[in-house]
């Protein structure tokens, strides 16, 4: 494959997963800086299963499982026991962090980091083409969608609807969980390991993808392919002289937040975002 | 009254949960170490060790330190302290811990705790702190332990320069800081030893050390400009550059700690740094009344840095290859050959 392309779509898909992940929950109106977190269980999981079990389907569902558990908690929290969205986010992003050092730790054996099973990386990118299409769809021409944007809007008015805003939000968060889940157990697979903080941070870039994608489909994956594409684009351009002269790595390393700051400020109150977001 | 169940119980969870994560990142909570017997004589030199956020089980610079203060507590018989840190905030938290609780010798893993050393060290004149990379504090109760990286990246690179069809290779770095440019130079300079037509690819740098993929992709930008072994500097992230040369049928070179067998005989050799060797060897020179504060440099000679033993790849290499290497080697320790650790050198270096 053309080497510009493979490194696009390398650095892109999980935050593509990651960010439709984010998006199901914050359409349905709760916020969830926690997509970090819940990549990080999943490769975790995805890791230690590959490696214990041999086999890559296990390591999979494993990985999903575990997104789907954290983000289960954080529907239980914030749905259920009517917790702040953010400080929910913040604990089970810090519980993942831990968590996974732990489990790592005492579980894989980096020595044979690269001898688990796991999917090829084709699986995850057409997963993610699949998922963008089907998000759309089922927000746009599905009645489970309609009633997702509805709570999203407008819980109160969801509720005189019949709609039971708890009951559609666990589901949303159902789907947060499985698409993480694959962003995560992606993560995991392109690397054949787990090692601590591997996510490096790219929940939070997901989160930044969904605003600047106005918390739309196919204008978050839009996003998401600029911030891949950026990042691309910077390792290749490091050692390019300028004018003659090498400009310090740094120079280049700091394009994809000069590119984030300059959509942002571009796009500045031309998205709207939910507007019943992290209200009960 | 239900309702204030309810809300008792929502106050609580965050809490409940924020104490699970710490407990399960065993956040300052020193732990004993080790558990034989000597341990615990009251007369036994205490030594504590704080580890970085990488922690233990990095299968590099954390895990290397304490193999060293583990040899330490079996052969010198010093009782044993460790602790992890679960975010550089903890750093100086943690040393003090350590040092409150009666800490002899305090070692302090990796060039990010050197500030916390820094600060905490004033407060316990009687405690001796062990900082690990960076330049030297001025304090008299701080010793450093500094690698000559350049001389094991050289016979890196020297061997590089053997292996290289293509006549170009590559080198990803974490961080473009003065520390990563040691192993840079060292390896250009030693495949450019080896053939003086080899190049050097414009380095990448994947700005931090934990993103596989952003290594992997910068190794197959090397890759596709035609190089054929790439050398990482990048910690946890460098997995992603081998990871690359397994899938292109490229070599990769290790580093920190003997990384070959994580893809056998992709791994064409590790650029080893004994943290252990530093850190044991102070100790030691702590329990002989041989301490003193200021740098102490472990180079090629005295151990400190060096190849893996090419156990995957020896038949590759071929033993012409690895007796010009032997002979490579006891120039440098012999003092015959200066290898170049920045780009100034670099420069001068023929």
């Amino acid at each position: 494959m053309n080497l510009a392309l493979a490194s696009l779509i390398t650095l892109s898909v999980p935050l593509v997963l990651a960010a439709l992940g984010g998006l199901t929950s914050e359409r349905a109106g709760v916020m969830n800086i926690g997509l970090e977190g819940k990549l990080l269980a999943a490769a975790c999981a995805t890791a230690v299963v590959a490696v214990q079990s041999g086999n890559a389907v296990l390591g999979l569902l494993a990985g999903v499982a575990a997104a789907v558990v954290l983000s289960l908690t954080h529907a239980v929290l914030t749905q259920s026991f009517r917790l702040d969205h953010i400080i929910s986010g913040m604990a089970l992003n810090a519980l993942a962090l831990g968590g996974t050092n732990v489990v790592a730790k005492a579980v894989i054996d980096q020595e044979r980091s690269l001898e688990g099973a796991y999917l090829p990386v084709g699986f995850y990118w057409a997963a993610a083409a699949v998922a963008v299409v089907a998000v759309a769809v089922y927000l746009a021409r599905v009645r489970g969608g309609q009633w997702l944007l509805a709570v999203g809007n407008d819980p109160d008015k969801s509720r005189q609807m019949g709609l039971d805003p708890v009951r559609v939000r666990y589901g949303a968060l159902v789907a947060t969980g499985v698409l993480c889940g694959l962003g995560g157990a992606l993560i995991a697979s392109n690397a054949g390991s787990f090692t601590d903080g591997m996510t490096a941070g790219r929940g939070f870039i997901a989160l930044a993808a969904l605003i600047l994608g106005g918390w739309r489909p196919l204008p978050t994956l839009l996003a998401c392919l600029v911030f891949g594409g950026v990042e691309a684009a910077q390792l290749q351009l490091q050692g390019t002289p300028v004018f003659g002269a090498q400009l310090p790595s740094e120079f280049w390393g700091a394009l994809p937040y000069l590119a984030t700051l300059v959509a942002m400020v571009g796009l500045l109150g031309k998205t709207k975002a939910p507007a019943g977001l992290g209200r009960a | 009254m239900y309702r204030t169940q309810r809300s008792l119980l929502s106050r609580f969870l965050p809490l409940a949960l924020l104490a699970a994560t710490f407990v399960l990142s065993g956040c300052g909570a020193p732990t004993e170490g080790g558990g034989t017997g000597t341990a615990q004589t009251n007369a036994a030199l205490k030594v504590g060790i704080v580890f970085d956020t990488g922690g233990l089980g990095d299968k590099s610079f954390n895990d290397s330190a304490w193999r060293g203060v583990q040899r330490a507590e079996k052969e010198l018989g010093v009782g044993v302290t460790k602790v992890e840190s679960t975010k550089e905030s903890d750093y100086p938290t943690n040393l003090r811990a350590l040092a409150d609780q009666g800490a002899n010798v305090v070692v302090a893993v990796g060039i990010n705790m050197r500030v916390a050393v820094e600060q905490v060290a004033p407060d316990y004149p009687d405690v001796k702190f062990v900082s690990i990379d960076g330049e030297p504090l001025a304090k008299p109760n701080v010793r450093t332990i500094q690698f000559k990286e350049e001389e094991g990246s050289f016979l890196v690179g020297y061997l590089a320069g053997l292996m290289t069809k293509t006549n170009k290779i590559g080198f990803v770095g974490g961080m473009e800081l003065p520390l990563i440019k040691k192993f840079q130079y060292g390896y250009a300079a030693g495949a450019k030893r080896a053939n003086p037509n080899v190049v050097l690819l414009p380095p990448k740098y994947t700005q931090g050390w934990d993103n596989q993929d952003t290594a992997r992709v910068a190794a197959n930008l090397l890759f596709g400009q035609g190089a054929d072994v790439v050398y990482h500097a990048a910690g946890r992230a460098g997995l992603g550059v081998i990871a690359a040369a397994k899938e292109k049928g490229k070599f990769a070179i290790g580093v920190d700690s003997d990384q070959d067998d994580i893809a056998p005989g992709t791994v064409l050799t590790s650029m080893i740094k004994r943290v252990d060797e530093g850190v044991f060897l102070t100790i030691r020179d702590v329990k002989d009344g041989k301490w003193s504060p200021g740098a102490v440099v472990y180079d090629l000679k005295a151990g400190g840095v060096g190849t893996s033993d090419f156990r995957h790849t020896r038949e590759m290499i071929g033993d012409l290859n690895v007796e010009r290497i032997d002979r490579v080697r006891q120039q440098i320790v012999e003092g015959k050959l200066q290898v170049p650790s920045d780009e100034a050198s670099f420069a001068a270096f023929k």
